[in-house]
């Protein structure tokens, strides 16, 4: 038993580790890397696995678990508050207007209204990790339509928990397997109804109570111990305890998981337990996606090649027509409004466990979510190249083109800067130098922002900066300077990487956000870091000190000193950073970084050199001496 | 051979007429530093440890800069305020400059007939020159004449190229030890001890 338990691991993980990197690699991203190697795998391909991939199945559902306490832990109330709109009304209207559309279309294929109520909620659902990846490595997350996206896919994320406790309600045919499809009223079956409705909401409360009162003072107590494993082995124990104090009241143990999520998500373990949980939720999830690829039914794909087509094509025309409606709406932009509708119109991996649990449940025939399951992960796969068509065929034509073919002419000797990203960093860089006279050129990746500034009459070049055709259009090739402004580190390093390669005479600046992205830029052999919140700290101080009554030219000193001695420290980290970096996780490391910092501030010399200059004391003494 | 240490300071060089030109013609010369202050230090936070590096490995330190409001721009004062410390440069255990020569090196607007008693400005250029020269003393220094390039409002391109001539020639007769200090400080203007040489 424990064998063949060893050999389905090693089965499962080899899959994993052999197709990931090679879907990485084309561009397809690692939730398609995760189904294509299940497919391969499963009883369809090579028939490694069979029938226990249901069971692998089960237990990769706890991934879906902790993904949601994860969701939990990263919703700030503030965030919420400030998308509010969008939100509920964006993300909501797109949630009710695509189960409507969708219920009656499937009630007109013969499906009882209840089976299509389900099919229509599941097709609703978007797919968190692509699309959230996909817009973070293009730099699109700040843009309108980035903000709109994540507001959907908040929205879907929380109805998800609804979606959850309607669906047994549905349920028309029989239970397969009463043991373990009816397991939510497996213990409370006895019970009369208020005592249900009691028990549910002791279980909430009791989650709260947890995760506000006793949680923190446990953390604060296994922290202490220093035991690492003991730490992670509390947060897995905290999610596994909530999850199955909800599922024995009848309640998803997701909701549970996403309810102590949120409780905890003011707390100071917040980022600590974000990254000791992240690997676990990223390994159980790709073990859930190779379970759902092994699961695709290719017989029925070929018994019915044009049905499943159909279904796929269908099902994504329709969902881009609404999201698009629904663009248009709330005043996005074309440009903006393309990417939006397309970036959300595949259907996610919510579906895959929102079909098994119907099947399981008796909501759906197993020949529906065999159809649904191919046709889901088949949407999936085609989002990178829905991407790729939009950003390749329609942008170029419909939305903001790359150059301004109205005032080409106008701009065509070339500047010495280019701004790499005109965001809430590069603007400030960007406005200063020109009102210096120093002509820029400027590569934005959101539609709007770009449209404004030809307005104004600011050279820009549209598209994602890190492309060659576009730098060399841009002027990379006279240009003598490039500011790299962009908000994502990830896009700023393949920019650097690009110019390394085919512009090597011009000088790179950089934004970094922290002292963590900085490395990552010292690292690529970059000299011109900036760190974007040093100065403004650093002004923060001075004006703390002057508000104490120091004098303004001892506090202004004192801070570029600082600065100075800042930067010294920050080179000396980075040397010895490479032979921590496998001993500690970043959290970790964030926090011994800042304790090595905070000594350095106190020893080094930049503290005598505050002091010298001026009336020395040591004059004053000496003049004592010799009575002058 | 002696090495020479041109301390610079202009915070308009953009703007400047003679002194970028005086620079050019110091530069490339073997044995002679130019440190540009302004350049190094535009937040005025001057590093005294590097700054005094400096000067412990130079002969002669010359401060060359424009005149303005008869003495020099701020920073040089900032310089001098910071890196001649109490103990270092002067003061009981203050020996670290001893021996070392120090010369202003100048460019005025005023023609040099402005900068007499009976001029309009009142007073000579050594005279207002006093400060620095009291601050070699103090620092155990010998104070050699300043160059001066007078008439910079109105100066013609020959007399340009004349100063410059007579800038190069003053660095390379200090870098191979040419010039006597104790026959220079008889001086009021080292242009007057090239001229006196250049006519024997």
């Amino acid at each position: 038993m424990s064998q063949s338990v060893l050999l389905q691991a090693i089965v499962y993980l080899a899959a994993g580790v052999v197709f990931v990197p090679i879907a990485k690699r084309l561009g397809l991203g690692s939730v398609l890397g995760y189904l294509l190697a299940g497919m391969v795998i499963g009883p369809d391909g090579l028939g490694l696995v069979g029938d226990e991939g249901q069971d692998v199945m089960h237990v990769a559902e706890f991934g879906v678990v902790i993904m949601l306490f994860l969701i939990g832990l990263e919703l700030e109330p503030d965030l919420l508050w400030k998308l509010r709109v969008p939100i509920v009304g964006l993300g909501g209207l797109q949630v009710v207007l695509t189960t409507v559309v969708v219920w009656g279309l499937a009630m007109l294929t013969g499906l009882p209204w209840q089976a299509a109520l389900a099919v229509g909620m599941i097709l609703a659902m978007s797919s968190t990790a692509i699309v959230l990846q996909t817009m973070n490595e293009k730099g699109l997350m700040q843009a309108a339509s980035g903000q709109s996206t994540f507001s959907v896919l908040l929205f879907q994320d929380i109805a998800v928990i609804p979606i959850l406790a309607i669906l047994p309600l549905l349920a028309t045919y029989p239970v397969a397997d009463p043991a373990e499809g009816g397991a939510h009223d497996s213990l409370m079956a006895g019970l009369p109804g208020w005592l249900q409705t009691l028990a549910v909401l002791g279980a909430v409360l009791a989650v709260v109570m947890l995760g506000r009162f006793v949680m923190r003072p446990v953390f604060r107590v296994i922290a202490g111990t220093g035991l690492r494993e003991v730490f992670i082995a509390s947060a897995l124990l905290l999610v596994g305890g909530v999850a199955l104090l909800m599922e024995s009241v009848g309640l998803s143990p997701a909701l549970g998981a996403f309810v102590s999520g949120v409780v905890l998500a003011n707390s100071e373990y917040k980022h600590e337990l974000e990254s000791d949980i992240d690997p676990f939720r990223g390994l159980l999830l790709g073990l859930f996606f190779i379970s759902v690829g092994s699961s695709i039914d290719f017989g029925l794909i070929q018994e019915n090649p044009l049905l499943v087509v159909g279904v796929v094509l269908g099902m994504m025309t329709l969902k881009a027509i609404v999201l698009a409606m629904l663009g248009r709406r709330f005043k996005l932009s074309t440009d903006q409004n393309l990417i939006f509708s397309l970036a959300l119109s595949q259907v996610g991996e919510f579906a895959f466990v929102l079909l098994s649990f119907s099947l399981q449940n008796g909501i759906l025939d197993t020949r529906t979510v065999g159809l649904l399951t191919a046709a889901v992960a088949l949407s999936m796969a085609l989002t990178p190249i829905v991407f790729l068509v939009n950003e390749k065929l329609l942008l170029p034509r419909i939305g903001t083109t790359a150059q301004d073919k109205k005032a080409s002419d106008q701009f065509s000797a070339s500047n010495p800067v280019i701004v790499a990203g005109f965001g809430r960093y590069g603007n400030i860089v960007g406005r200063f130098l020109r009102a210096n006279g120093i002509g820029t050129t400027v590569l934005d990746f959101d539609s709007d922002r770009v449209d404004i500034l030809r307005k104004i009459g600011i050279k820009v070049y549209y598209g994602d900066a890190s492309r060659y055709d576009l730098l060399k259009s841009a002027g990379a090739e006279e240009a003598k300077v490039i500011i790299i402004a962009l908000d994502s580190p990830e896009k700023s390093l393949e920019l650097v990487e690009t110019i390394k390669k085919h512009f090597p005479h011009l000088q790179i600046l950089v934004r970094a956000r922290d002292r963590d992205d900085a490395y990552e830029f010292m690292d690529a052999g970059i000299d011109h870091v900036y760190r974007e919140t040093l100065d403004s700290s650093l002004r923060t101080g001075v004006d703390a000190m002057r508000l104490l009554g120091l004098r303004a030219y001892h506090a202004e000193r004192s801070a570029r000193l600082f600065r100075k001695h800042d930067e010294e420290a920050l080179t000396e980290l980075a040397a010895v950073r490479h032979d921590q970096k496998q001993y500690f996780s970043t959290a970790r490391r964030r926090i011994r970084d800042l304790e090595q910092l905070i000594s350095s501030d106190e020893t080094d010399r930049w503290l005598r050199e505050v002091e010298e200059g001026w009336d020395a004391e040591s004059l004053r003494r000496e003049a004592n001496q010799q009575g002058y | 051979m002696a090495s020479v240490l041109i301390q610079f300071a202009h915070p308009a060089l953009e703007k400047s007429r003679v002194n970028q030109r005086l620079l050019e013609a110091a530069s490339g010369l073997p044995l002679v530093t130019i440190n540009d202050l302004y350049e190094l230090y535009p937040d005025f936070d001057i590093d005294i440890d590097r700054e005094q590096d400096l000067l412990l490995r130079h002969d002669y330190i010359l401060l060359q800069h424009p005149m303005y409001w008869y003495s020099a721009p701020a920073i040089l004062k900032q310089w001098i305020d910071l890196t001649l410390e109490h103990g270092w440069a002067y003061g009981r255990q203050g020996n670290a400059l001893a021996g070392k020569k120090m010369m202003n090196v100048l460019t005025t607007g005023g023609r040099q007939e402005a900068y007499q008693e009976a001029g309009y400005n009142r007073f000579t250029v050594r005279q207002f020159l006093a400060p620095f020269e009291q601050t070699a003393q103090l620092c155990k220094m010998t104070y050699l004449p300043p160059f001066v390039v007078h008439g910079t409002h109105r100066i013609t391109e020959e007399g340009i190229v004349e100063s410059l001539q007579q800038y190069r020639t003053l660095l390379e007769r200090l870098t191979a030890n040419e010039i006597d200090p104790n026959h220079a400080i008889q001086f009021a203007y080292a242009n007057d001890l090239l001229t006196e040489k250049q006519s024997l």
